[in-house]
């Protein structure tokens, strides 16, 4: 019977917090919408969420592209179809690897300090503040973060992938003298509007679900079940952000790519 | 000072009831705050002060009775109307609540830019004579963490009284503070009534400081509203509770050592 009821209680703790998360995302994707509009709050964020996350997109778009090519060149040469060398790098890095490597380095360095920055303002009731103030917290805090979001992602994701088609240009044309014009040619051939749909799709949805569990979770701190206070629940919010943002993301990927294909 | 029924009731709170899960926090309180006064709200850790506070403001479900705040009834207000309300409260919490992201001056012309359509030289003369009044205008370009305990009190009242609110909630304006600069907020507090025609409640467990400043004290335990009455009154006061809070008697029972040492080792 115990144990009938810790599964219950379970259940409808995971309903509730389903149910608040959905009304969370429907409230911040609406005060997008909603007037008044401030330009200034979102500049901030696609500075924050964009800007300082380009650097680490281009180092690790260069290597994820050098691997890529590395690994399908030791392959392709066994089936003497090195040719193909551009079309293999160019449709993993636009369906695969691009959305999902930078979804997963965005949430790392973007995703788990937004989750922070909101759960501390919750913390030091900063959040009760905006509320006192009249100011609404989903406007003032939460769009600005979800429009950046969305708005960066499919960028950074274009910039990954176009360096990694570089970085496998590097190891396949310049290292192992595949010829430029397979690389490339190949690579144009291949790749068609449906797969850069798919990246497209994917780096959108991706971006959504990544500002969603990081602002989320850091909003509703204080609705934690077994209390989440101090830095010790800073510190277990963000890490929670960071695991389910992370898995979401893969399963969601297998999602829309077998809706897709 | 005249008769309570000739004055206007700013806040009254009627049979009011609150529940954390199945836990009674606030039972059966009673409260009228009047135009102009500084109310008190005082109790230990625990004894349901920051849960009047939270109703008070609408952060917070109550379970049964009325709270009428500033001439409209809380439970009958949808979000737009309590925003509206909330526009002419200021609240100033314990530990400032600045955004630590904004610079002092920033958190302070927040509401006006929230909230006014004025323009921003406007702002700023504004926002400076608030800086002012709390002796904070060197110090307007600092960041919150670079202020200590008793300037970040000052900057988070500087930023609840910048849209001139009718109504003042500061909790726990002592707190943590030494007793010189804990005496120089009191009489800040003091003067910001007197200058800007506040009403004004404070939530407080410290008693020089209530006593300093409250025209009346409002005096909770376990989440029963033991007095309200002036200081001579709380004084008089022949409750014990009252009695043994205002000879700072502890609640709790002291502990015989060599008894506590014996129940350890049996």
């Amino acid at each position: 019977m115990m144990i009938l009821t810790a599964i219950a209680d379970y259940i409808i703790d995971q309903i509730e917090r389903i149910g608040r998360s959905g009304i969370f995302l429907v409230n911040g994707l609406w005060k997008i919408v909603a007037p008044p509009y401030r330009i200034n709050p979102i500049i901030k964020q696609l500075h924050f969420i964009g800007a300082r996350s380009l650097l680490v997109i281009l180092v690790s778009g260069v290597f994820v592209g050098m691997v890529v090519a590395l690994q399908f060149y030791d392959t392709l040469l066994r089936f003497g179809s090195v040719a193909l060398l551009g079309s293999a790098v160019g449709l993993s890095l636009i369906r695969e690897l691009g959305p999902v490597l930078t979804a997963l380095i965005i949430i790392g360095r973007a995703g788990s300090a937004i989750c922070a920055e909101i759960s501390i303002m919750r913390n030091e009731q900063q959040i009760d503040a905006l509320e006192c103030m009249a100011i609404d917290p989903y406007k003032h805090l939460i769009a600005p973060r979800l429009l950046a979001a969305l708005i960066s992602m499919p960028i950074l994701t274009a910039i990954f992938i176009l360096v990694g088609i570089f970085g496998g240009y590097f190891v396949g044309v310049i290292l192992f003298g595949v010829s430029p014009g397979s690389y490339l040619g190949g690579m144009y051939d291949s790749v068609l509007w449906r797969d850069i749909f798919m990246g497209s799709m994917k780096s959108f949805f991706f971006g959504l679900i990544m500002i969603w569990v990081a602002t989320s979770k850091g909003y509703h701190l204080h609705l934690e079940k077994g209390g989440a206070h101090g830095s010790e629940g800073v510190s277990k919010v963000t890490t929670d952000a960071v695991v389910l943002s992370s898995i979401t993301v893969l399963f969601a990927d297998y999602i829309i790519s077998a809706i897709i294909l | 000072m005249t008769k309570e029924e000739d004055r206007n009731a700013v806040i009254k709170l009627t049979n009011l009831c609150t529940h954390y899960g199945d836990v009674l926090a606030l039972d059966d309180i009673n409260l009228t705050v009047y135009e102009k006064e500084i109310l008190v709200v005082m109790g230990h850790s625990g004894s349901g002060k920051s849960t009047l506070f939270k109703n008070v403001l609408g952060l917070m479900q109550h379970s049964s009775g009325t709270m009428e705040v500033l001439g409209k009834d809380l439970s009958k207000l949808n979000k737009k109307s309590l925003y509206d309300l909330r526009r002419n409260i200021g609240v100033a919490f314990q530990n400032g609540a600045l955004f630590s992201s904004l610079t002092v001056r920033e958190n302070v012309e927040l509401p006006l830019h929230e909230h006014t359509k004025l323009d921003n030289s406007t702002i700023q003369i504004m926002t400076r004579m608030k800086l002012g009044l709390m002796n904070l205008a060197d110090h307007e370009d600092l960041m919150p963490a670079q202020l200590s305990g008793g300037m970040l009190k000052r900057a988070g009242l500087a930023r609840a009284v910048v849209m001139d609110p009718k109504l003042l909630f500061f909790d726990e304006p002592s707190a943590g503070l030494d007793p010189v600069t804990s005496a120089q907020l009191d009489t800040l507090i003091l003067q910001l009534r007197d200058a800007l025609n506040m009403t004004i409640v404070i939530i407080t467990h410290e008693m020089e400081s209530a006593f300093h400043v409250a025209d009346r004290i409002t005096v909770l335990d376990k989440g029963k509203q033991i007095v309200t009455g002036t200081k001579d009154e709380i004084r008089l006061c022949e409750d014990e509770r009252i009695v043994n809070m205002l000879n700072r008697v502890s609640a709790i029972k002291e502990v015989d050592g060599d008894d506590y040492i014996r129940r350890l080792t049996e």
